[in-house]
């Protein structure tokens, strides 16, 4: 896919296909990681990220297809023959060995001299922020730290592949936020490949370069946050990241699709006229009277408030717009918005829609 | 990345021949406990069907010997009377065990932990002692004899005696399935009855009983199955009362006619298996009610209820020690009840006249052995089985085996190993009338309980250890011993515990097995007894007692010991 001179991937994975009995747990995934990226796996309970993810360590064997690593086939080979640390949601610290040890254990087995390894642990512990913690046992650190220690663990061996299994979701909501925020700088501090596996959007979207959204053991689409948030490629993906409007309409050339008794003008052009499809609009693909008069703007509408959820810093204000047959739509509002344009219950609000932004999908 | 040391990979070819070995002793190692339970279980077992099918010269003869067994008198005779036994025993034990139990997890009585193990002390003791001390008690010469008319009973020898010993020994297992049923409550549903001002029976009868009935059925089931199988009682206490188990003996040891003696045993494995699948079915739903999320009941005081509660523990207990100190005292006695002076004698003499003054160390040696070489390979087997890859196909295999012995009475896997090792064509045929055999067979008779406590435990460890130490590219066998094997330490050594008090009180697989020179401590205690050498008998059964509790109070202190040792790790340590 890199055209005639392939830039060297750090992983490639072909056509794998995994299936537990007669569940299809992963069909035809075909995907290539570049060196020193953080990839995200992001997809619902039950899609098979983690199965691809322990496919590619080898503690699962595909039913069909390949796995390189670094150019080499490893598609067979133990999980001992691959080169990659891995990380897991349970952190899987040795609980009777201290932190030390357990940052060394697979220096240990490398015939090391002492020395050289208690430097390294040293140079792990201080990367990962918990110089001191050397002597204590893993249950006497909170789970944010015996993560980070986890971390250490598995990038003492220096591997060229980092596998991150949900590794945050055990943590409490701060814990999180502070470590997601680690682990991305340490990341690309060292420049290691990242595979990370999340059915959290927002950690997905914040921390990777790419990401990989999975559904039903097949690949929806892979793209950096932004592409995947702002052009998602199936309708899959743009229900799963965040909110979206959704909208009965028919095609009527042009880019051009009527709701109700109104034409909105898109950019896409795919459909045929008289298709019934689907737009898909997020509630921030708006520009409302604070920023121009809209009314004069294309794809002019006007609502009535008929509910407003106050989130914090903004609002979600499910609005009747006239003309859209019933067919409510969530908008967002900034909390200065709500204010100056007095957004509340039974108000009447103007606003556009964004042509460029509205998804079009078959029904 | 920039570090120290830069861990390149080590050399190809010896990396490749090391991980070439290490997948051989994880799949090696797996291929190697199913063949072993093959040999040692399953394959016995097949010549024990195969033999109840074959005449005496080994010819087929479908079901002739069926025919012939059912037909006879004796066998419409024992049949009902194993069934009697059986059911009279659990009739018994089982609301006296749950009584027990009640009191313990249910109410507010004092010193619980006292209770608690005073129950379980018959687990040390063969359950030939208690019927020794009934024989003390209430026996021909006994001082209690008068009391027996007030029950409507003539003599304490046949079913009474057996029912009352076979429930000191049942009652441990029944009391320990319901104390761990009745932990599980839900206080919610207690409040919400208190709430209806629900009246304390009909809280009994519509929370508490229902909430048990698993633990009920699978105790019921548990003491029935002891009772069928049950070997010792009925011989020393049974009189003429015959029973299956004891025809199965008559026919191999006395007639040696095994193709009758594989019939006898298959129909003893009928109920058995019954029992099994019954419990197991049960045991699912029982843990279907634990995952519920429910508030732990605690106890409120009662005074009436707590009081009377309180007597009937204190009854049971002193009841208990009292069937333990009568043989105790017995053994220590010249004559009982006419010339109670002390003696040794029935230590020294009585042994030696009867000639088994070997009996008690080959049992110290095989029940060290069965603790030792069981532990091992009870704990490997599991680990083998719960925590390394590939050769996935036989995990089922050695999945049923190893729970296979729980179904599988201790006469029948006894005669299946006569059947099996004592064949001329079987080159292992030298194991048999040695020590190993003996310990061998115990190994497997006990093997599924052990094996469920070690799969127990290795579930408490995150499964991804082997992930990790894969990855971190350390061997499986490494893991074990770094990580594995400490952390189950206290487990391991309860496995070892468990093996050598059974071993110490075993008879019903052993007693085919045993040669002159192997006479086995409990065995032997069949022998004084028919020799009338009652003293000794109970000597024997006293030097059980006092071995299986002296090297229990030995392995809780040595675990306590290793707790406080690393409790700076375990303290917090989380498994999962
Ligand atoms: N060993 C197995 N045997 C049978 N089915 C399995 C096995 N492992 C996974 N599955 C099934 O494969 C599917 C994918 O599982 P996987 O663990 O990869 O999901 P996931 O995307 O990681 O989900 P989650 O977010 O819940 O961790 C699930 O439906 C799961 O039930
Ligand atoms: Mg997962």
């Amino acid at each position: 896919m890199e055209g005639t001179q392939p830039v060297a991937d750090a992983l490639r994975i072909e056509s794998i296909h995994k299936s537990f009995g007669s569940f299809v747990a992963l069909k035809s995934i075909d995907l290539a990681i570049h060196p020193g990226e953080l990839v995200c796996f992001l997809g619902p309970s039950g899609c098979g990220k983690t199965t691809l993810l322990r496919i590619i360590a080898g503690l699962e064997s595909q039913t069909a297809g390949r796995v390189i690593q670094n150019g080499r086939d490893v598609s067979n080979a133990p999980p001992a023959a691959r080169d990659y640390g891995i990380v897991f949601q349970s952190y899987a610290l040795f609980p009777n060995l201290t932190i030390k040890d357990n940052v060394a254990y697979g220096l240990v087995n490398r015939r090391r001299d002492r020395a050289a390894i208690d430097a390294r642990v040293a140079e792990l512990l201080k990367l990962v922020g918990l110089p001191t913690e050397g002597p204590k046992y893993p249950g006497q650190l909170s789970g944010g730290q015996q993560q980070r220690i986890a971390l250490a663990r598995a990038l003492a061996t220096a591997p060229s592949l980092l596998l991150l299994d949900e590794p945050l979701s055990a943590l409490d909501a701060k814990e999180r936020d502070r470590l997601r925020g680690e682990i991305r700088q340490l990341q690309r501090r060292l420049k290691v490949t990242t595979i990370m596996v999340t059915h959290d959007q927002e950690e997905a979207l914040s921390m990777a370069d790419r990401v990989v959204v999975m559904n039903h053991g097949a690949i929806e689409q892979i793209g950096t946050p932004l592409e995947v948030y702002e052009r998602p490629a199936t309708p899959f993906v743009a229900d799963f990241l965040g909110k979206v409007n959704v909208l009965k309409a028919t095609c009527v050339g042009g880019g051009r699709y009527r709701v109700g008794s109104r034409e909105i003008a898109t950019g896409a052009n795919g459909m045929a006229t008289g298709d019934a499809v689907r737009l898909y609009l997020r509630p921030e693909d708006r520009i409302l009277a604070d920023s121009g008069p809209v009314e004069t703007m294309p794809n002019a509408q006007s609502g009535i408030v008929r509910n407003v959820d106050f989130l914090g810093t903004y609002c979600l204000a499910s609005l009747d717009v006239d003309g859209f047959d019933g067919q409510r739509m969530l908008v967002y509002f900034s909390l200065n918005q709500t204010l100056e344009l007095g957004v509340r219950e039974g108000a009447r609000v103007a606003f556009a829609l964004r042509p460029e932004r509205v998804r079009v999908f078959a029904a | 990345m920039s570090g120290t040391l830069a861990a390149g990979p080590a050399p190809v070819a010896s990396r490749r021949l090391a991980l070439a070995g290490e997948a051989l002793a994880a799949r090696g190692g797996l291929v190697l406990v199913a063949v072993a339970l093959f040999v040692f279980l399953t394959a016995p077992l097949a010549a024990l069907l195969i033999r109840a099918i074959q005449d005496k010269g080994g010819a087929y003869v479908g079901l002739a010997n069926f025919v012939q067994y059912f037909a006879s008198p004796a066998f419409s005779r024992s049949a009902g009377n194993t069934l009697t036994f059986a059911l009279v025993t659990t009739f018994l034990t089982v609301p006296l065990a749950f009584a027990f139990a009640y009191a313990i997890q249910r109410s507010c009585i004092r010193a619980k932990w006292l209770w608690r193990n005073i129950a379980l002390v018959p687990i040390l003791a063969p359950s030939l002692l208690a019927a020794l001390s009934f024989i003390y008690l209430f026996g021909n010469q006994g001082v209690l004899k008068g009391v027996l008319p007030w029950f409507g009973l003539t003599t304490i020898y046949g079913l009474p005696g057996m029912v009352l010993s076979m429930t000191f020994s049942a009652f441990p297992h029944a009391v320990m399935i319901l104390l761990a049923s009745l932990s599980l409550s839900d206080a919610r549903l207690y409040e919400a009855a208190d709430s209806l001002a629900t009246s304390e029976w009909r809280k009994f009868v519509t929370i508490t009983l229902p909430g048990a009935r698993y633990g009920i059925i699978s105790a019921a089931m548990v003491v029935f199955t002891m009772a069928v199988s049950e070997f010792g009682v009925p011989k020393v206490i049974g009189a003429n009362y015959s029973v299956l188990a004891i025809d199965i003996y008559k026919q191999v040891i006395g007639q040696q006619n095994f193709q009758i003696g594989a019939v006898v045993g298959l129909i003893l494995l009928v109920p058995a298996l019954v029992a099994f699948f019954v419990d197991h079915a049960v045991r699912v739903r029982q843990k279907a009610l634990l995952s519920a999320r429910s508030v732990p009941y605690v106890p409120k005081p009662a005074p009436v209820r707590d009081r009377l509660l309180l007597a009937f523990v204190l009854l049971m207990s002193a009841a208990m020690l009292a069937v333990i100190g009568m043989a105790v005292f017995g053994s220590f006695v010249k004559v009982w009840p006419y010339n109670l002076s002390f003696t040794l004698n029935h230590y020294t003499y009585g042994f030696e006249e009867a000639g088994v003054e070997n009996a008690y160390r080959n049992s110290l040696t095989m029940a060290a052995w069965c603790a030792l070489i069981g532990a091992l390979l009870t704990f490997a087997g599991a680990y083998w089985l719960e925590k390394t890859r590939g050769a996935d196909f036989v995990r089922p295999i050695v999945r049923l085996q190893a729970m296979l012995p729980m179904a599988i009475p201790g006469l029948v896997l006894g005669i299946g190993y006569i059947l099996f090792f004592n064949h001329p064509a079987n080159p292992l045929n030298v194991v048999y009338g040695t020590m190993g055999i003996l310990v061998l067979s115990t190994i497997v008779h006990f093997y599924s309980s052990s094996h469920l406590t070690a799969v127990t435990a290795l579930k408490q460890l995150d499964n991804e250890f082997e992930s990790v130490s894969a990855s971190l590219k350390v061997p499986f066998y490494k893991t074990f011993s770094r990580v594995t094997v400490p952390v189950c330490l206290p487990s391991i050594i309860d496995i070892s515990r468990y093996y050598f008090v059974n071993a110490m009180t075993t008879i019903s697989a052993v007693v085919f097995l045993y040669s002159p020179k192997t006479m086995l401590a409990a065995i032997s205690i069949v022998q004084l007894d028919e020799a009338g050498a009652i003293g000794s008998a109970a000597a024997m059964a006293t030097l059980i007692v006092a071995t299986s509790g002296v090297v229990t109070l030995l392995s809780f202190a040595v675990e306590g010991w290793l707790l406080r040792r690393t409790q700076g790790w375990r303290r917090a340590a989380p498994t999962r």
